[in-house]
């Protein structure tokens, strides 16, 4: 524990006469004063920061936690590295409130003329044990009190855990190797070149706009890309449908491929009939599975969707779906979460999750809804799913396929 | 009798820290979007005090506390960072800014970004909402008081295309809507804290309005009023306890107006309201289908209701029989360019002019008398989906890349 910004010291008053001390109170109560306008109490770095990272949902808190920041903003810039150093594991919420008291000493300090500990910013900035958001935090100040930090720092930064330091260095690499094909008669060599900064930048790029313009590049000097992979989407499922969704009741309704999951099995349908699972192999670049088309333009109904997933060892992951429809997904029979909301719009990343695969086997199943509506725009029924890291980095299940080739492997609709 | 007291303290204390000329919130203290300020100008082009540079992007409306311009914005290839500026009134010089990381989900509609509700302000804090269903609040030097993420905390709470409901202030609470298709309230919280005073489960729809506060014989007795699909709830604003409501569907894009204790509501056309007493449900006064709102919500002034529909056409009409009175399409030639425009801004008026933005850029000043002359107009050159400010005799106005002050 470090006191930092030690008050005033009390016991300065010597002598014992008492005129000698009410002299020296005359002249000192004035000084104190002033100091204490000018200068913070003692205030305990360590102790802000516990209160601050106890902020839980609701509020829970909140009272608490303005007393200790008020406290944590009167540090001084020597102590930024400290209390960006405690965003590390910090909840989301907490984070924010120490940000803030970063930004606030430091506007403070550049405010008064004063100079930020660049060196120390800097080593935070390179230490990749940090909470990432605190790096580029650490990085922005960095830049304010050095202008030339990006030219030496971003380089460096291609596959860094921070997504935004990572972008920076993959949009450097995509401006090098558009220079590079500028020129229409490029040569043989101009192009090896491009490719391998292509290829360096495809490696660090996790945002999708980046990676279409380094496929486009790629692919315009004859280079395939192989998006999903790169991304991590899964593509191969097995399904089966239709449940009855009519008026939206389908999602809470446990039917039985959620009680046991027998790929074997055959069950009653929406229409009386029996359905059974079918394989289908997506050949979509960002593995959307098309069930209205797999399966028929179905409305009110529900699809399963289920795949393996093999796993080296116990990994913590994201799954990032994306679906126009309501949904639950399961991991080795756990829900992770469940949503309703239809035809809002299909997005890459739309929904992001944690989950924790095991070593070996996993099975994920994907519940997915469709509803009644007639609208043109209301017609899609489909998901895509992949699965990753924090940054985006794709976690391929080992016994992964290689892309299949178009047409799509399908072995048909139900 | 002890709430009553703090609640009379407070909205004294409201009074004092909010001046006459302040636009604390989204159209303004009364939510009404008109502005009892005279002089403001009524042609723009010769009147552009400042304009300032602006981060990311932002479809949020500014507001203005004393002389200072709050506005929100949001970057980041994910839209996750979110930002609250402070500028001068006077001057347009930045006094700070502060960032946050959103702690909810950030997708929306192209055409929105997370900076899209409009912030708020009690005289004393800040409040600024984003899509991602973050609120943060600051003191008005840009100190941090407290932040809530309401995905964060209802992880269901939130939109695929984007929330972009605004916040209110009405006496000692602070309103944010978060209603949408899966998890879908209004919370109440304390302003000092951020605590929930109460929360209420709200229809499972979508909703895009912002509530709006029905000023009672005093403050103890103002009610806030939301809106969805499924009609109005008005609730008492410290306790969330439901005062009446009205099952009527009404439109989940354009907000309702207040003026003189009646609510013109986006349902039906547009239909007029007279709240009753005793938790009776209000009165129809009247219900036009001439005067159906597009995305700008109505406006009411000087005992008339104006509203702007899909293809750009200001109607103006009695607001006490529904008559129409004039209409005028709002279009502009520059040159061989006529900028007929569509608007998402809702038009604010001061000092009998109206001013509307269309989404080219374009600003027109309406002169509201009996024909509804188009007086001024001005090419920003940039897109305009905010809704603007008035105070201190001066407009305010954003993109998602500039702010500019209209005014001395």
């Amino acid at each position: 524990m470090r006191l930092l910004n030690a008050g005033p010291q009390t016991d300065i008053l010597i002598g014992n006469d008492f005129m000698h001390r009410l002299i020296g109170l005359l002249g000192i109560v004035p000084a104190m004063v002033a100091m204490y306008a000018t200068t913070s109490p003692a205030a305990d770095i360590a102790t802000a920061v516990r209160v601050i990272r106890a902020v839980e949902n609701e509020g829970r808190g909140n009272k608490e936690a303005a007393v200790a920041w008020r406290e944590l903003a009167k540090c001084q810039a020597n102590d930024l590295p400290e209390i960006l150093a405690a965003c590390d594991g910090a909840n989301p919420l907490a984070a924010n409130y120490l940000r803030s008291a970063v930004e606030t000493i430091a506007q403070r300090t550049l405010d008064a003329g004063g100079a930020l500990p660049a060196a120390d910013i800097e080593k935070f900035v390179f230490d990749t044990n940090h909470e990432p958001k605190a790096r580029r935090l650490a990085f922005e100040l960095l830049t304010k009190v050095d202008p030339r930090a990006p030219d030496r720092i971003i380089p460096r930064m291609i596959n860094d855990p921070s997504v935004e330091l990572r972008r920076d260095a993959v949009a450097r690499l995509l401006e090098t190797a558009t220079k590079l094909l500028a020129d229409d008669k490029v040569e043989q060599a101009g192009k090896d070149e491009a490719r391998q900064v292509l290829t360096q930048a495809l490696d660090g790029a996790r945002d999708d706009d980046q990676v279409q313009a380094i496929k486009k590049q790629l692919e315009g000097i004859g280079q395939k890309v192989d998006l999903p992979s790169h991304f991590g989407f899964l593509l191969t499922w097995r399904f089966v449908a239709p449940f009855d969704n009519t008026d939206k009741k389908g999602l809470a309704i446990p039917y039985p491929p959620e009680k046991q999951l027998d790929v074997a099995a055959q069950y009653d349908g929406k229409e009386g009939q029996k359905i059974g699972w079918v394989e289908h192999t997506t050949n979509d670049d960002y593995g959307v599975v098309d069930l209205a088309k797999a399966l028929g333009p179905f409305k009110g109904a529900v699809a399963y969707a289920t795949t393996e997933f093999q796993s080296e060892k116990a990994l913590p992951v994201e799954f990032r779906l994306g679906t126009p429809n309501s949904w639950k997904v399961w991991l080795n029979g756990d829900l992770i979460f469940a949503r309703e909301e239809y035809h809002r719009g299909m997005n890459i990343d739309q929904y992001r999750m944690k989950g924790n695969l095991k070593a070996g086997k996993n099975v994920i199943l994907v519940k997915i809804c469709q509803n009644e509506q007639t609208e043109d725009w209301a017609q899609r029924w489909q998901f895509q799913f992949r699965v990753c890291d924090a940054v985006g980095t794709a976690v391929l299940s080992v016994d992964r396929a290689a892309k299949p080739v178009k047409p799509a492997a399908s072995s048909g609709g139900a | 009798m002890k709430r009553h007291v703090v609640l009379l303290s407070f909205g004294l204390l409201t009074f004092c820290f909010l001046t006459g000329a302040d636009w604390p919130q989204f159209r303004g203290a009364d939510s009404s979007g008109v502005s009892a300020d005279a002089g403001v100008p009524t042609t723009i082009s010769d009147n552009i005090a400042w304009s300032v540079d602006l981060p990311g992007r932002g479809l949020s409306g500014p507001i203005v506390v004393g002389d200072k311009v709050f506005v929100t914005a949001s970057s980041g290839y994910q839209q996750d960072r979110l930002h609250l500026l402070c500028f001068s009134s006077k001057t347009g010089k930045q006094l700070w800014e502060r960032q946050f990381w959103a702690t909810g989900r950030t997708l929306c509609h192209p055409k929105m970004c997370n900076a899209t509700p409009t912030p708020a302000s009690d005289g004393q804090r800040v409040f600024g909402f984003f899509s991602s269903n973050d609120v943060v609040c600051l003191d008005l030097d840009g100190n941090l008081q407290w932040m809530r993420g309401m995905t964060h905390d209802y992880p269901n709470a939130s939109n695929s295309l984007g929330m972009s409901s605004s916040l209110l202030v009405a006496g000692e609470t602070l309103i944010v809507p978060v209603e949408n298709l899966s998890e879908s309230f209004t919370a109440g919280l304390d302003p000092a804290t951020g605590i929930n005073r109460w929360k209420l489960d709200r229809p499972l729809l979508d909703n895009w309005t912002s509530p709006v506060v029905l000023r009672g014989k005093s403050t103890d007795d103002d009610l806030v009023v939301l809106q969805s699909g499924k009609g109005l709830t008005a609730i008492k604003p410290y306790t969330g306890f439901e005062a009446w409501r009205y099952d009527e569907p009404a439109q989940s894009i354009p907000s309702s107006a207040t003026s003189g204790g009646v609510l013109y509501v986006p349902a039906k056309g547009l239909t007029a309201l007279e709240p009753a007493a005793g938790g009776a449900p209000p009165r129809v006064l009247w219900q036009s289908n001439r005067l159906g709102p597009a995305t700008p919500s109505p406006l009411v002034d000087g005992g008339r209701v104006y509203n702007i529909n899909g293809s750009g056409v200001l109607a103006c009409a009695d607001a006490k029989t529904s008559q129409l009175l004039w209409q005028t399409r709002l279009q502009v030639q520059f040159g061989d360019k006529t900028s007929r425009g569509v608007f998402t801004s809702t038009p604010v008026a001061a000092g009998g002019h109206l001013y509307a933005f269309n989404e080219d850029g374009v600003a027109l000043v309406v002169k509201t008398g009996a024909t509804g002359e188009i007086v001024a107009n001005h090419d920003f050159g940039e897109t305009i989906l905010c809704t603007p400010a008035i105070a201190n005799d001066a407009l305010f106005v954003r993109s998602d890349k500039h702010l500019w002050k209209i005014g001395k």
